[in-house]
């Protein structure tokens, strides 16, 4: 609570001056604020109800957002027209303490998945409501967001067309795969260290690899550069995307395929169950679970690694984050950034819930 | 009737079944019986095509096996295994409805058919038809898993070791279990086991296998009083054989008329019963009933003499 709170900076490039939170706002609109805070914190951290330790941090929250509210257009005041307000560490600091009580309050209540469903959907609401009031509009992030509202929309969609797509891709292609080496273990073996070796090439190699092998098959290839591929570009980076996708998706649907007890399997075959029925029936349904759970890295992987794209004129929220670098304002930065924390964390939530809602059915009490 | 002629398997250089030949009538139980590595699972699984044999073939009522796609084959043949090999995602309806939906049947008729099987094995039906197989104790998993084999009602039930993974008084109630059911059904079976016991109990014949070879075929008795080689002999125990020979007749067929003291035996207990009764409570006679009432007793020397018959 004693790291500067907020910072103040003459305009978007240099580095501002650090805030305390005692000085963000006057001290009559001070006091309810950090009083939630601190209310929050003591609610939060030795609770042993676990509702109590939900509300604690809500407050906090409630709190941390009211002093942000009130301190943007106060700091502002007759500072001059370039002049720009951000959230600093001890922002950060406590918004990050009171996600991880609300967090574990959350694990402690052990929520089902339709419980969780609607948590996640109350955040998401929640969040909405907060950003599309305006109240948040006088911090430098918003203010670089206002600039780019248009460039912001396309590039959330490209992102979005980088992550989905590269994982549907590496499923169109991974799970033939993957069925094909369950059941041909020498096939099994040729490609898995294949696919690990892939994985293990750094991200930025791997895009910048991209370049000249994509240039060259636009170049050569007919009718390849009239249907975008190129050096540069989203075609480069959604093949990179893939290209990572690929051992997670082949090697978790080949966990999950094996994850069938041989014993049931034999009998599948005893009954009469042809090859495709075995598969349909028993293992696919069996190892769903598993498989879920590698779509569900391969998810949160790419939307994370859709950044780099950027750099190599992909799209996506990397174009801020590597615009904000190279002018270094960081606030340009974090208008790439945290939305693509958001979509991960979010993403993960929901895989979550499918992993958990497949893993029902068959009930595991003895 | 089942026909095996003269099946050969071979694998990379092991004969695993070593021309094998025999005929197994239609409405018994074959107990096929060897230590592991006898080729006795094998021989099994030759039956259903789960193996293809190296050379000759199994005809089914006249009709060779190798006429048949294997997985229509494998429809008409039920088939349960040791550790159940229930499917851990389906409830129990679905798991003993498996084979009739393979084979197209409509929801109608496999509901009542999996409603008349839980029935057929004491498991009430709206206690267990929506429950999971992890949700049942290891001897219900294993009365799901023979109702599954008995589903389609099918001409032929081939089992490996069905019994293997229970314990030996949930053991003695499956056996008892399937030779009731087996014979209100008329069903044919075909079992593989290694234990010798479990084969004179429920065999009607019992095959003997060693080192891929078919070295007896006979009923329990002929198997016990004249073992055609020492390992079929080394298979009964000579320790133990009168008393699997005296488990063999039940006692009304050495019932005479006669007083006798004490707890009395019902009629379809056996001689091995009886003995260890008059053993145990020192008598030389015990009474038995028949629904209650005393009809009759057997003596310690009407058991001798049938122990002996054989000398």
């Amino acid at each position: 609570m004693l790291a500067p709170f907020m910072t103040l900076a003459a305009n978007r490039i240099v580095a501002g001056d650090a805030v305390p939170i005692w000085a963000v706002v006057p001290v009559s609109q001070m006091i309810p604020g950090l009083a939630a805070i601190v209310a929050g914190l003591a609610l939060g951290l030795p609770a042993r109800h676990v509702g109590l330790r939900l509300a604690g941090p809500l407050v906090g929250l409630a709190g941390l957002l009211w002093l942000l509210v009130q301190g943007a257009p106060a700091l502002l005041e007759g500072a001059g027209d370039y002049a720009r307000v951000s959230p600093a560490a001890g922002f950060w600091c406590l918004l990050v303490i009171f996600a991880l009580l609300m967090a574990d309050a959350i694990t402690a209540m052990k929520p089902g998945p339709f419980q969780r469903a609607l948590l996640l959907t109350a955040v998401l609401g929640a969040l909405s409501v907060v950003l599309g009031s305006g109240a948040l509009a006088p911090l430098s992030v918003m203010q670089e967001f206002a600039a780019r509202r248009d460039a912001f929309a396309s590039e959330a969609t490209r992102h979005l067309w980088l992550a989905f797509g590269s994982l549907g891709m590496a499923g169109l292609i991974g799970f033939p795969i993957g069925v094909l080496s369950h059941r041909k273990p020498a096939l099994r073996s040729a490609i898995l260290p294949v696919l690990s070796f892939l994985q293990t090439i750094p991200s930025l190699a791997m895009f910048g690899l991209m370049i000249p092998l994509l240039g060259w098959v636009g170049a050569t290839v007919p009718g390849a550069r009239s249907i975008g591929i190129a050096g540069i570009g989203f075609a480069p980076a959604f093949v990179a995307l893939v290209l990572y996708s690929l051992l997670p998706v082949v090697g978790n649907t080949v966990a999950g395929l094996a994850a069938t007890p041989p014993q049931a399997l034999n009998a599948a075959r005893g009954i009469g169950m042809t090859a495709a029925q075995r598969l349909w029936r028993v293992e696919l349904p069996i190892g769903l679970p598993v498989i879920l759970t590698g779509l569900r890295i391969v998810l949160v992987q790419n939307i994370g690694l859709a950044v780099i794209a950027g750099l190599i004129g992909g799209g996506g929220f990397g174009t801020f984050v590597f615009q904000g670098l190279n002018q270094t304002a960081t606030d340009l930065i974090l208008l790439g950034a945290l939305p693509t924390v958001a979509l991960a964390l979010t993403a993960a939530i929901v895989m979550d819930i499918l992993v958990d809602l497949t893993r029902r059915l068959p009930k595991e009490t003895p | 009737m089942i026909e095996i002629d003269n099946i050969t398997k071979i694998y990379a250089s092991a004969r695993a079944v070593d021309g094998v030949s025999m005929t197994i009538d239609t409405g018994t139980i074959t107990v096929i019986v060897g230590t592991s590595g006898s080729g006795k699972t094998t021989l099994l699984r030759l039956i259903n095509r789960l193996e293809e044999p190296t050379s000759g073939e199994v005809r089914i009522n006249g009709q060779s096996t190798l006429d048949v796609k294997p997985h229509i084959l494998r429809r008409r043949i039920g088939y349960a295994i040791q550790g159940h090999g229930l499917f851990p995602h389906h409830t129990v309806a679905r798991n003993i409805g498996a084979v009739p939906q393979l084979l197209g049947w409509s929801r109608d008729k496999i509901d009542a058919r999996v409603d008349e099987l839980l029935d057929l094995f004491s498991m009430a039906p709206q206690e267990f038809r929506h429950r999971y197989p992890s949700e049942l104790s290891g001897g219900q998993q294993q009365r799901v898993g023979v109702a599954r084999a008995l589903a389609s009602r099918p001409d032929l039930i081939l089992m490996d070791e069905p019994f293997g993974a229970l314990d030996p008084i949930i053991r003695t109630r499956a056996q008892e279990d399937l030779r009731r059911i087996q014979q209100a059904l008329g069903s044919t079976i075909i079992l593989v086991t290694h234990d010798m016991e479990e084969a004179i109990r429920l065999g009607d014949r019992v095959a003997v296998m060693d080192g891929g070879k078919l070295v007896q075929h006979a009923t329990p008795a002929e198997i016990i009083t004249h073992p055609a080689t020492d390992f079929v002999a080394d298979m009964v125990g000579d320790v133990e054989r009168p008393l699997r020979l005296l488990s063999l007749t039940p006692l009304a067929e050495v019932m005479e008329d006669g007083p006798a003291n004490g707890a009395p035996l019902p009629r379809e207990a056996n001689l091995r019963d009886a003995l260890s009764a008059c053993l145990w409570t020192g008598r030389s006679a015990v009474p038995i009933t028949d629904k209650g009432k005393i009809i009759g007793r057997v003596t310690l020397d009407a058991i001798r003499a049938r122990a002996e018959v054989h000398a």
